[in-house]
């Protein structure tokens, strides 16, 4: 316990100081949430890469909790899906009673590029096609897999902070 | 009811309300500044709190007034519990009901609205909840009363003005062994009844290792703020209670601007210093496995029957 | 005549009456049925005129040979009159339909019905020893009628009958050797003979009088040890019987402790008190435990009974010890809680038993695993058993609230007054009653949550239909008592007070105790909850944007819809109290797991057994039985079916008579 605390001391702070607001458009329904977005994570047929990116994105480097995200246990309690991968057939109802289950005012944030144009998996017979063909998609943000930062900019595109 | 009391039983319940939010922001923050993150700062459970008020209400299909009402219900109790408790001042607005037994049995009925509702939705994560919620709550309860038992033996009485008025009165008490041992006893059994690490894990994704959270997982927008409020009242209520059982000080004993004031921010101090001890502490301990928590519970029990014993032999 | 006396005439002539009608003409429970409520009526009446101080005493010698009928009411006995009628009331209504099935329209289960509860009002008016005994034996056999009415439904009606029969004659017996040890040193067998004979006695052989009744009376009550009847005859009685037996016929078992040891016997040793205190604490606990564990909705009511009749035997319990050591207002007090909370568990628990007898005739099932969804379906049943499980789970607002805060007051301000003794008594009772408050919350939401919301996990609950008005009255009735003695004790506290034999507590909407601090305010406190509630829901309604519910699927983790068989049941939500319990219940876990014939590593099926057995009962009454069993065995080989054996045994035992006579002669 006690080289838990002297550990603590000793890394002190690791978050990397906030970069500017990115510019470049808003989601207009992003503004009723103000300042406040809980993420419910849908893997709709991921190779586990936009994961591994994912969780250092709400690591204590790039800290995507300063911003207001929080990610959450259900989809009700959520206003953001946060989908990876290109859309299997099997995730696809899956995917779309997810969507049904958010509360509205709702927005949809396609991660990877896989997500946004199935990538590498394009054509591939068990595909049913990109996030956009199976829900109203808001944000995208590209990359295979994309950087941390390029997530948590997608996700200040929502907070506004 | 006297003046002190009709204003306590005005300004704790909006302190709380208003309060209570903060102080899961500050614990948040604490915990976050621990990790070596930056946290995302005091107010975001307030935020948390308007978003969800401006969402949609969800019905899920299959459920009753029962699941629609529990949020009401949770919240209501922890609001009477607020007013009648000497948080800020030591008269209560409601005398009869500031009592140790009511306001424990109170809070309890809150946490039943909650399991009653999760098992109303017909989800096995509902029902999962519920099961453990209560298992927590039938072994958290001899402790809590146990406890109580000792501390209101030496005031003679279960009423918590009484207690509150007479350790401000006599303060050589609190370091008596009885107080120490009920402390420590009441500090488990907060524990446990307000979810935290070990006991339960507020920020748990998944599903099987939940017990609060596995009961809240279909309520959505208003209901969702109001169950999410509920819990950070319920926090701020038992660390209140902790703080003036044992360490009343500040406390407004008479109806002036400034006596209130004190008492305000002496409260705000203490639930303060309590949660910020309570989240660092957190962070030091792993959550424990389910049927692990009886034996917590089982030893702050027995902490609590020493405390009584000592009330008795040391009196 | 005063207003008592006509009251208890008109009970004894109504209850009678009815029975004649239900022996001589064919089966009408709709007659039967108002004529018991009448008689329980009436005996409210008489109850209460008596409460209020109008007692009466009537003696008629010639009715039953040695010292014939004595009847008398005084307020200890007049409460329980009272309660015993309130419960016929409900029950009389509810069985004008319910009791409309073949099984019940049999005439002695039809005749049964008023005589048991024409017994029931007479034990406790009862005067003297012959009285008393006449009509607690007559209340056992009219309620075994009752118990085995349903025998064609399977074997294990009969066997809770034979189960019945033997404790409770043996608990009879017990009273009557203790009873006539007493009466043994008194002049005549009436009570007043009896209050001055109890004064003289030596401490032994009021010790044995007192121990003797004990053991008989919580039989009777149905505390642990002897309770091993009541989870087997509760649920396999008719439901209104099952309410009868629990909210009415046990609490006869605390009035006799209560009539014997404190006002017969005048009080005694701390001992017998301690005594009590431990037996009402091992059956609180266990009680409730059994119940948690039990996902049998009318196996759980009666098991919750149990653990009801022990909390008022701690209060009793508490009351003696503290007179014991002189403090007799906090003994007022203590028996004042312990006489509310029977009050309030004859309430509740006849609303619980008729809503599950409603449950049970809709549905035809009482397994809590194959029940659920009954809301939407019978909404009237929902509701009462809602308020009697409140009632009952000791949160306010509800009755059980308010008795146990009394308790919890008697037994907390009792510490410093008692001793040493007390000094570890109080301490453990507290925990008792705390650990039983807590199951008991874990209980009732099992058997709301679990027997009534959610959706249906059987066919049988798909099909189920709401009972008809009778049954809904009888359980209205019921269920606005539970309502009005959770908001307004103070409406049968003089009553209570008056039969425990002290005030100890005054006040209307704020409760006072009268010698040591404490106030409660049932009514303010739920009064405010409503408020909060109110509050509450409008700021919301102001504040929240969205004011429409959108009616979506439940959140099924994206996969295909849930079933039923996903569900939490009975028995998983009460498996980590029972795995918590381990080594107090030892459920017996069996895992059958069958394998393919190609390959064992295979699964084919895996079959899981879980019992949880009454430990006590394992340990206690098996080797009993089976003792008696091996002795019948050996007596078996005495009877080889020879006449000249038979003869032979005749000639012997003539002859030892006969030498038994020359020797004492």
């Amino acid at each position: 316990m006690l080289s838990l605390w002297r550990k603590i001391r000793r890394t002190g702070r690791v978050a990397e100081p906030a970069p500017p607001l990115p510019d470049g458009e808003r989601p207009e329904r992003a503004a009723v949430l103000g300042g406040s977005v809980q993420i419910r994570h849908v893997d709709a047929g991921s190779c586990n890469g936009c994961e591994v990116e994912i969780g250092s994105a709400f690591g204590p480097v790039h800290d995507g909790e300063r911003y207001g995200a929080r990610l959450v246990a259900s989809p009700r309690h959520a206003d953001v899906l946060l989908v990876t991968g290109v859309v299997t057939r099997n995730m696809a109802e899956p995917l779309r009673r997810t969507f049904d289950a958010v509360p509205a005012p709702k927005l949809v944030v396609a991660v990877g590029d896989c997500a946004r144009d199935c990538g590498v998996f394009a054509g591939a017979y068990g595909v049913a096609g990109a996030v956009r063909d199976v829900v109203p998609v808001d944000v995208e943000i590209p990359g295979c897999p994309p950087r941390p930062e390029a997530i948590v900019e997608g996700l200040r595109k929502l907070t506004g902070r | 009811m006297s003046a002190l009391g009709v204003v306590g039983g005005v300004v704790q319940p909006v302190l709380i309300v208003a309060g209570s939010p903060l102080l899961v922001g500050v614990m948040r923050q604490v915990r976050a500044r621990l990790e070596g993150r930056a946290g995302a700062g005091v107010g975001q459970p307030w935020r948390d709190l308007r978003k969800l008020l401006r969402k949609e209400r969800i019905a899920p299909r299959g459920t009753s007034e029962v699941f629609r009402f529990a949020p009401l219900v949770l919240v209501a109790t922890t609001l009477v519990v607020a007013v009648v408790v000497p948080f800020v001042a030591t008269e209560s607005a409601l005398d009869p009901v500031a009592d140790l037994f009511a306001v424990v049995a109170l809070l309890a009925l809150g946490a039943v609205a909650l399991a009653l509702a999760g098992l109303d939705t017909g989800t096995a994560f509902g029902g999962m909840g519920a099961s453990r919620e209560m298992t927590i709550l039938a072994l958290v309860e001899p402790t809590l009363l146990v406890a109580i038992f000792a501390l209101s033996v030496r005031v003679g009485s279960t009423n918590l003005g009484t207690i509150v008025s007479s350790t401000l009165q006599d303060p050589a008490r609190v370091i008596s062994p009885v107080s120490l041992l009920a402390a420590v006893a009441l500090v488990v059994v907060i524990v446990a009844e307000t979810g935290r690490i070990p006991v339960d894990n507020p920020s748990t994704h998944l599903e099987l290792t939940m017990v609060h959270e596995a009961m809240v997982l279909e309520y959505a927008g208003p209901d969702l703020a109001l169950v999410e409020l509920a819990s950070a009242m319920r926090l701020s209520v038992f660390l209140g209670l902790l703080a003036n059982l044992f360490a009343p000080w500040g406390i407004a004993t008479e109806a002036t601007p400034l006596a209130v004031l004190i008492g305000v921010l002496a409260l705000m101090v203490k639930v303060g210093v309590l949660g910020g001890l309570l989240a660092a502490a957190e962070v030091f301990v792993a959550k424990l496995r389910l049927f692990r928590v009886p034996e917590l519970l089982a030893g702050s029990f027995l902490l609590a029957l020493l405390a009584v014993a000592a009330s008795f032999f040391l009196a | 005549m005063n207003l008592a006396a006509t009251g208890m005439a008109a009970a004894v002539a109504i209850g009678l009456m009815t029975a004649l009608i239900a022996a001589l003409l064919p089966a009408r429970p709709a007659l039967i049925g108002t004529g018991t409520a009448l008689t329980g009526a009436a005996a409210v009446a008489a109850g209460a005129a008596a409460l209020a101080g109008g007692s009466f005493s009537v003696v008629l010698p010639d009715v039953l040979p040695l010292s014939g009928v004595s009847l008398t009411l005084d307020p200890l006995g007049a409460l329980f009159v009272a309660v015993t009628g309130g419960v016929a009331v409900a029950a009389g209504i509810y069985s004008v339909s319910y009791a409309d099935t073949a099984d019940l329209r049999a005439r002695g289960v039809q005749t049964a019905l008023p005589v048991f509860v024409v017994a029931m009002v007479l034990v406790p008016a009862a005067a003297n020893v012959g009285t008393l005994l006449v009509c607690w034996e007559l209340m056992a056999l009219a309620s075994l009628v009752l118990v085995v009415a349903e025998h064609r439904r399977g074997p294990r009606v009969a066997s809770a009958g034979r189960w019945y029969a033997v404790m409770t004659h043996l608990g009879f017996v017990s009273v009557l050797i203790g009873l006539m040890v007493f009466v043994a040193q008194a002049p005549d067998d009436s009570f007043t003979a009896l209050r001055e004979a109890g004064r003289q006695l030596s401490p032994a052989v009021a010790g044995v009088v007192f121990v003797l009744t004990l053991a008989g009376f919580a039989s009777k009550a149905g505390i642990v040890p002897l309770h091993a009847w009541l989870p087997r005859a509760h649920p396999e009685a008719p439901s209104h019987v099952s309410a009868l037996m629990s909210a009415a016929m046990v609490n006869l078992g605390v009035y006799g402790v209560v009539r014997v040891g404190v006002d017969l016997l005048g009080g005694g040793p701390a001992w017998w008190w301690l005594l009590v205190l431990a037996l009402g604490a091992v059956s609180a606990v266990y009680g409730i435990l059994q119940a948690a564990m039990s996902s049998d909705l009318k196996r759980l009511l009666g098991l919750s009974t149990t653990e009801n009749m022990g909390l008022v035997l701690i209060g009793v319990g508490a009351a003696g010890l503290f007179a014991s050591s002189g403090d007799h207002a906090l003994a007022a007090l203590a028996l004042t809680a312990a006489l509310l909370h029977l009050v309030g568990h004859a309430a509740f628990k006849t609303v619980l038993f008729l809503a599950a007898g409603s449950v049970l005739h809709a549905t035809g099932t009482r397994d809590l695993d194959a029940l659920g969804g009954l809301r939407p379906v019978m909404p009237v049943t929902t509701a009462a058993f809602g308020v009697g499980a409140l009632a009952a789970s000791a949160l306010p607002p509800g009755t059980a609230f308010v008795s146990e805060w009394l308790l919890l007051q008697a037994l907390i301000h009792g510490l410093p007054a008692g001793g040493v003794a007390a000094a570890i008594a109080m301490p453990v009772a507290v925990a008792a009653v705390a650990l039983t408050a807590g199951l008991a919350v874990a209980t009732f939401v099992k058997a709301f949550g679990v027997g009534f919301l959610a959706k249906p996990r059987s066919d049988a609950v798909v099909d189920a239909h709401e009972s008809p008005l009778t049954m809904l009255a009888g359980m209205g009735v019921a269920a606005v008592v539970c309502v009005v003695l959770a908001l307004w004790p103070a409406g049968i506290l003089p009553a209570v007070q008056a039969a425990a034999g002290g005030v100890a507590v005054s006040g209307d909407v704020i409760l006072r105790l009268d010698q040591v601090t404490g106030a409660l305010s049932p009514l303010l406190l739920a009064l405010g909850l409503v408020a909060a509630v109110v509050v509450v829901a409008g700021v919301v309604r102001t504040a929240a944007v969205r004011r429409v519910r959108r009616t979506a699927r439940l959140w099924d983790c994206g996969g295909g819809p849930m079933s039923a068989r996903m569900e939490y049941t009975a028995t998983s939500f009460a498996e980590p109290l029972q795995r918590v319990f381990d080594d107090v219940v030892q459920p017996e876990l069996d895992v059958d797991v069958s394998h393919h014939q190609e390959s064992r590593y295979l699964v084919q099926a895996v079959e899981y057994r879980r019992k949880v057995p009454d430990r006590i009962e394992r340990r206690l009454y098996q080797p009993v039985l089976r003792l008696i069993a091996a002795w019948g065995r050996a007596g078996r080989g005495l009877a080889p079916g020879s006449v000249h054996r038979y003869l032979g045994y005749g000639f012997y035992a003539v002859c030892g008579v006969l030498i038994l006579l020359a020797v004492t002669r």
